[in-house]
């Protein structure tokens, strides 16, 4: 493949990138924010409306990302202290998300803001192939690499992976060795709501520049899917984005090709969906997946033990 | 779960759930207000808009219908603890089913009818069917299940409405010829409202709560949905049941888009689940999973849904604030009864 299609897949594939690494995060911690359809538009809003109004890129995303965090702390804490169900709360989240977001963003509509600058990254933009890749994108893209790598040290390198790891699978297990297993859950939900912040204003800033009513409706659901299909790996899940990034880009290009599918084949991503959601449930994958470790790790998709269940210390 | 059963029959549940609905509309209140319109006005507008006059009531209880509809599908589902949120894609293929039988038969008025709703229940039936069969066999949550065969069932809507069923010589997204009048539900004089429509959700409503409070199938389904695998110990075939919720909770589904394409918009549009199978979700919480509320909370959505509409025309308020309103009631409803319940479990310890 041509080295400028990749670069644009790759960049076209950042927002995704950042909000399935913070979904991943929160996943993993063991809360499901199930919110990210309406969060992500709330963020795309606020943080184009913030960039419009300041005229900072900065002061937009990191206003998108508070706001995305904010919803999440709500599932979080209406889980934790209140023992509501966290599919319950995110599928309002959800919705309410959706529809605060095209009023409070009623006035920005249509507006030309202020987005994200390219900037090549001098002399490793000079490697053949790979700088035109990897190092002639704009910081948002570098930052959306160094998030994978970020995410994937964090989570299985460092001593507070490994405790945010153990609330997501065995919290009782945890607790009982001295972990604050619902601080955690507060944290990790929190800063996984950022990264998926980060990744809405990364559509209204840079990717999809600007807003308008369901600017990246269903982005969120995507986003949902390949967590499950990333097998909640950040790496893998990362693959998962710039695997559905290259479908979108093909969808594109045909679209010339085939006039009378065009308006048909933006729903192309969610059969697919379906399909992979299938196959990586499937017992032939599964079993190849127990067999051999190495395998194993590339197909297998196990959520954590604890996904959704709550802890209290009783 | 036994334990928050009780709280609900206790006195207090009563004042908690008056507390709840007070503190939600004063919020909706205080909303309307901050976003600059005078709030006793924004509540003439809902009530006379909704209810005003006929016109405006029989248009109310056309929202009503499908809400209603999709609220007792989701209700279904959720006893045997699914979160079946295919209900809107379920909706599409019911109508896209009814608006065959539209097109392509014809018949005496009254067997026409028959035809699209029993065409349209299989339709709903199909994809509930699908998804189940997706959630039993291929082990993937119904939610994204669910959600992909919706925005699946999108696409065949667009692709009929601008392909095979476009209109003579132009193709546009505002929908396909209108129907023979023949296939148009009866409606009371000249206004929206179709008596055999609101009939069908009532029936849809009543069959639910039927089903779960008095039938074997219902103690079943909703012990499924309590703890699969103990159901399962004691003999009920939990995978049958589920795939019974998800193929009854289509048919009700289908029958919201039969309804839709029958008797509102007599012709296929791309919208044509109106965001109903969303909405639903929002009743069924709040509804507390029980039909006879849910019908009546349908009902109130219908009005917000509705009234909003003027709030549109006569203040220039978005049309976005109707639904921003039903997502806050909902979720303060929801805390703050949990705040009560929670007050009272440490009460108690």
């Amino acid at each position: 493949m041509h080295p400028e299609t990749i670069a644009t897949i790759v960049a076209a594939s950042s927002p995704l990138v950042f909000a399935v690494l913070g979904e991943t995060l929160t996943e993993k911690v063991g809360v499901v924010n199930l919110s990210l359809d309406g969060s992500m538009l709330l963020a795309a809003m606020v943080g184009f409306a913030i960039a419009f109004t300041t005229g900072s890129v900065e002061l937009g995303f990191l206003a998108a990302a508070l706001a995305s965090s904010l919803v999440a702390l709500i599932i979080v804490f209406t889980s934790i202290e209140l023992r509501l169900n966290q599919i319950a709360i995110g599928l309002i989240l959800t919705l309410l998300g959706t529809k605060l977001a095209a009023f409070l963003g009623q006035d920005f509509v249509r507006q030309v803001g202020p987005s994200v600058q390219a900037r090549a990254i001098p002399y490793l933009e000079d490697i053949p192939y790979l700088g035109k890749i990897f190092f002639d994108h704009n910081p948002v893209v570098y930052a959306s690499f160094l998030a994978i790598v970020l995410v994937y040290t964090f989570l299985f390198h460092t001593r507070h992976g490994l405790e945010l790891q153990s609330s997501g699978e065995r919290p009782e297990a945890a607790f009982a060795k001295g972990i604050p297993v619902n601080r955690l859950r507060y944290i990790y939900t929190a800063l996984g709501g950022a990264l998926v912040g980060i990744g809405g204003a990364a559509f209204s800033l840079d990717v999809k520049l600007g807003w308008s009513e369901g600017h990246i409706a269903n982005f969120g659901w995507i986003a949902l899917a390949i967590v499950i299909f990333g097998g909640w790996h950040p790496v893998r899940a990362a693959l998962g984005c710039y695997i559905f990034g290259a479908l979108q880009i093909i969808a594109l290009r045909l679209q010339p090709e085939l006039p009378g599918l065009s308006q048909v084949l933006p729903i192309l991503p969610f059969p697919i969906m379906i399909l992979t959601l299938v196959a990586v449930n499937h017992p032939l994958i599964r079993k190849i997946g127990l067999r051999s470790s190495v395998l194993g790790k590339i197909v297998r998709s196990d959520p954590p033990a604890a996904l959704g269940r709550p802890f209290w210390r009783e | 779960m036994t334990y928050l059963k009780k709280m609900f029959v206790s006195n207090m549940s009563v004042m908690s759930a008056f507390c709840a609905i007070t503190i939600s509309l004063m919020l909706a209140i205080l909303l309307l207000w901050f976003s600059g319109a005078p709030p006793i006005e924004t509540g003439k507008l809902l009530l006379e808009g909704s209810l005003g006059n006929a016109t405006r009531l029989s248009d109310t209880s056309m929202v009503w219908v499908p809400l209603a509809l999709a609220s007792a599908s989701l209700i279904i589902t959720f006893a045997a603890g699914l979160w079946n949120i295919g209900v809107e894609g379920q909706i599409i293929v019911g109508a896209i089913f009814a608006s065959f039988v539209a097109r392509e038969f014809d018949a005496p008025a009254p067997l026409l009818w028959g035809a699209m709703i029993m065409a349209g229940a299989l339709g709903g039936m199909f994809w509930g069917g699908l998804t189940g069969l997706l959630r039993i066999k291929g082990k993937v949550n119904e939610i994204f299940g669910g959600l992909g065969l919706t925005f699946v069932a999108t696409g065949i809507v667009i692709y009929l409405v601008i392909g095979p069923w476009k209109r003579a010589g132009i193709a546009s997204t505002s929908g396909t010829a209108p129907f023979d009048s023949k296939a148009w539900f009866p409606t009371i004089m000249d206004l929206r409202v179709s008596p055999l429509a609101i009939l069908l959700a009532l029936a849809g409503l009543w069959l639910v709560y039927y089903l779960l409070k008095q039938s074997k199938f219902g103690l079943q389904l909703r012990a499924t949905g309590i703890n699969a695998i103990a159901a399962s110990r004691l003999g009920v075939r939990t995978e049958r049941n589920l795939m019974l919720a998800f193929l009854l909770g289509g048919v009700l589904a289908g029958i919201a888009g039969t309804v839709q394409v029958g008797a509102m918009h007599h012709k296929l549009v791309p919208s044509i689940s109106g965001g109903y199978g969303y909405l639903a979700i929002l009743v069924v919480l709040l509804g507390n999973y029980k039909s006879f509320r849910s019908g009546l909370i349908s009902f109130f959505f219908a009005m917000i849904a509705v009234g909003s509409i003027q709030w549109q025309l006569r203040l220039d308020l978005h049309s976005s604030l109707g639904g921003v309103t039903q997502g806050i009631l909902v979720l303060v409803v929801l805390v703050v009864m949990a705040i009560f319940t929670q007050y009272q479990r440490n009460q108690r310890i």
